[in-house]
C-alpha cells in the first residue's frame, strides 16, 4: 500500500464567520501530479496554506507526510517546496543570493549549497543571471527563480499556487516545461490553478473546487468524460438568432450562449451538418474536442465571480 | 538547539541585505553624532557654560553626549522595526518565504530583532567613539553605555515591531515619529532636566522609557553610579523589551498564520 502523501478528512478552513474550505477529503499519493481547479474563492488556496502548514486547521483531520502540521510544522516544511501565489523574493539580493539565503533556512551549509545553486539555476535558465538583482528580471523569470528556490532542499512534495498566473504564454510555457520535467523525474506535487490548459497538461488527476466544496474529481479524461461530450460544435449566427428549442435533438446538450451555441455531442461533424439541413446557415462553425474548460464551466457556472 | 539556530538563519537575511548598503550607514553614524555634539555639546554649549548654571554641574557637551547617544539608540530601533517589518509582511514578503521552510513565525521575528539589535550596537559604538573623542566621557563607565544602547533600542524596537505587525498603513508610522519619538527626544531629559517641566510633563517625562534610558547613559559617562537607580532604569527598561517581545510574538502569529 503506498501511503498518503497528503491525507484530508473533513478538512474546514473558517476565517470568523467566513468558511473557506467546506469539509474536503483528500488523498495525494507519491509521485502524483495532482491540480486543484477552481474559480477565485473557491478555497483553493486556503487549502494549500494549510497543507503547507502556515494556516491552522479549523476543522478536520489533515497529515502531510504522515505527519500532523499542529505538531510537526518545521519538520514537514523541512521536506516540502513551495512556490506562492505572490512572489516573496529579496529584490535587493542577487538571484544567487535569493537562493542561498533560502537554503540557509533549511539549515543546509554553504558548502552543500553551491552545487546545487548551480544546478538549480540551470534548470530554471537562470544561470547567466545568477550575479544580478531580483528586481529587473521579467515576471517569467521571477518564477522560474522561485521553483529554483522551492527546489533547494530537494522536496518530496511541492505545492505551486497559481505558478502562471500573470505570465506571458511564452513564459507560461517555459515554466510548464520545467514542472513537466520535475513530473517526470518522479516529484509529487500540488498544484492550484484556474487555466484548464494547464491543470490539462500538468495534472494526472485533478479536484474541481467550488465554494469551498470538491464538486468532482478524477484525471482530465475522466472529467471530461463524465460531465461533458467528446466534440463540442460551437456555432455563431448573424444578427438573427434562430428560434429557440431549433436545436432539440441534435446534440447530447445544447447551451444557448449571447454570442453563440455550444451543442455538445459525441460526432461533431454529424451534428454540424444536421445543423445545415435544418436551414440554418450559421456564420461560422467550429468543430473540437471537449476541454476540461466545458467540465468546469459547467460544474462551477458561469456566473462571474469576484 | 533548533530554537537559537534558526532565529540565527533568519538573521542572516537581514546581514546578506546589509551588506549592500553598510557603508552609507557607517556614514551616517559617524557624521550624525559629530554634527549633534558639535552644534549641541561644543556651540551651544559653550553659552551654557558661560553662564555658570550647567544642569548637573559638569560641561553642558559631558551633560548632553549621553543623552543624544541613547536618542539616537531609540530612533535607529525604531526606525529599524517599523517599515522594514511591514515590507517584510506586505511588500517584499520576506516573512512569508521564510515561513515556507522549517523556520517558524517565532524566528522571523527573532531573527529580525537580531538584526535590530545590530544596527543599534554598532551605531551606538560609533556614537561612544565620537563623544570620546570629543572628551566627553570622563568615566571608563561609559564602556557600559553601549549595552543600555541595545537595551534602549529593544524597549523600543520590540514594542515597535509589536505594532508594526497589526497596521495596515505605514502612515501609522509617521504618526508615531511626529507625536511619540521627536518629543520624547526633545523633552524627556536629553537637552535640559525633565524637573525644569511643567510637573504632568514632567511626570509623563519618567513613564518614558527613553528618560530612563538617558539617565543611566549619563550616569555611566559622567561616572556618577548609583547602584539603586541604575537597576531601577535597567528593569524600568527590560520590562518594556519583554512586554514587547510577548506583544510582538502575538501580533506575528496572529498576521502570518491566518
Amino acid at each position: 500500500m503506498s501511503e498518503s502523501l497528503i491525507h484530508a478528512r473533513g478538512l474546514v478552513k473558517r476565517f470568523g464567520e467566513l468558511v473557506a474550505v467546506d469539509g474536503i477529503d483528500l488523498d495525494v499519493k507519491q509521485g502524483e501530479a495532482f491540480g486543484f481547479l477552481g474559480p477565485n474563492g473557491a478555497g483553493k488556496s486556503s487549502t494549500m496554506r494549510m497543507i503547507g502548514c502556515v494556516s491552522p486547521v479549523s476543522e478536520g483531520t489533515l497529515r502531510i507526510l504522515g505527519q500532523d502540521p499542529a505538531e510537526n510544522g518545521p519538520q514537514i516544511r523541512a521536506r516540502l517546496g513551495v512556490v506562492p501565489q505572490q512572489d516573496t523574493l529579496d529584490f535587493e539580493l542577487t538571484v544567487r543570493e535569493n537562493v542561498l539565503i533560502y537554503g540557509r533556512y533549511f539549515g543546509l551549509s554553504r558548502r552543500e549549497l553551491k552545487p546545487r545553486i548551480d544546478e538549480l539555476l540551470d534548470f530554471v535558465q537562470l544561470t547567466e543571471r545568477a550575479g544580478d538583482k531580483v528586481e529587473p528580471l521579467s515576471g517569467g523569470m521571477k518564477r522560474r527563480l522561485t521553483i529554483a528556490r522551492s527546489l533547494i532542499n530537494d522536496p518530496d512534495l511541492l505545492l505551486l499556487d497559481e505558478p502562471t498566473t500573470g505570465l506571458d504564454p511564452q513564459a507560461r510555457h517555459v515554466v510548464w516545461d520545467r514542472l513537466f520535467r520535475l513530473k517526470q523525474r518522479g516529484k509529487t506535487f500540488v498544484v492550484t490553478t484556474h487555466y484548464m490548459d494547464e491543470a490539462e497538461q500538468l495534472c494526472d488527476r485533478l479536484v474541481v473546487m467550488d465554494h469551498g466544496a470538491i464538486v468532482a474529481e478524477g484525471s482530465p479524461w475522466e472529467l471530461i468524460q463524465r460531465y461533458s461530450t467528446r466534440e463540442v460544435v460551437e456555432v455563431r449566427f448573424e444578427s438573427e438568432r434562430p428560434a429557440n428549442g431549433v436545436f432539440e435533438g441534435a446534440a447530447e446538450r445544447v447551451e444557448e450562449l449571447p454570442d453563440r451555441v455550444l451543442l455538445y455531442t459525441r460526432d461533431g461533424d454529424a451534428t454540424a451538418t444536421a445543423v445545415a439541413e435544418r436551414g440554418l446557415p450559421p456564420h461560422s462553425t467550429l468543430v473540437r474536442r471537449s476541454t476540461l474548460e466545458d467540465v468546469f464551466l459547467h460544474l462551477t457556472g458561469r456566473t462571474l465571480v469576484d | 538547539m533548533d530554537s537559537v539556530l534558526q532565529p540565527l538563519r533568519a538573521y542572516e537575511h537581514w546581514l546578506a541585505q546589509y551588506r549592500r548598503v553598510w557603508r552609507g550607514t557607517i556614514g551616517t553614524s559617524l557624521v550624525n553624532p559629530v554634527l549633534y555634539v558639535t552644534a549641541l555639546g561644543v556651540g551651544l554649549g559653550t553659552i551654557v557654560d558661560q553662564t555658570q548654571n550647567a544642569p548637573g554641574g559638569v560641561p553642558y557637551l559631558d551633560y548632553v553626549a549621553p543623552g543624544l547617544l541613547a536618542a539616537a539608540a531609540m530612533q535607529t530601533a525604531t526606525i529599524e522595526s517599523s517599515w522594514p517589518v511591514m515590507a517584510a509582511i506586505k511588500w517584499s514578503r520576506v516573512y512569508h518565504a521564510m515561513i515556507a521552510t522549517p523556520l517558524t513565525e517565532r524566528d522571523a521575528f527573532v531573527g529580525h530583532q537580531l538584526f535590530v539589535i545590530t544596527r543599534v550596537f554598532t551605531s551606538a559604538a560609533a556614537y561612544l567613539a565620537v563623544i570620546a573623542a570629543f572628551g566627553a566621557v570622563p568615566s571608563w563607565f561609559g564602556v557600559l553605555v553601549v549595552p543600555v544602547a541595545v537595551l534602549i533600542g529593544t524597549a523600543f524596537s520590540m514594542p515597535m515591531a509589536a505594532l508594526a505587525a497589526r497596521v495596515e498603513d505605514d502612515r501609522t508610522f509617521v504618526t508615531i515619529f511626529r507625536f511619540l519619538v521627536v518629543p520624547m527626544f526633545l523633552f524627556s531629559g536629553t537637552f535640559f532636566p525633565v524637573s525644569q517641566l511643567p510637573l504632568g510633563f514632567e511626570l509623563a517625562a519618567y513613564v518614558t522609557p527613553i528618560w530612563h534610558g538617558v539617565e543611566l547613559c549619563r550616569m555611566l559617562t559622567l561616572g556618577t553610579v548609583e547602584l539603586g537607580p541604575a537597576l531601577g532604569h535597567t528593569a524600568y527598561l527590560l520590562a518594556w523589551t519583554l512586554v514587547g517581545f510577548e506583544l510582538a510574538r502575538r501580533s506575528y502569529r496572529r498576521r502570518l498564520l491566518g
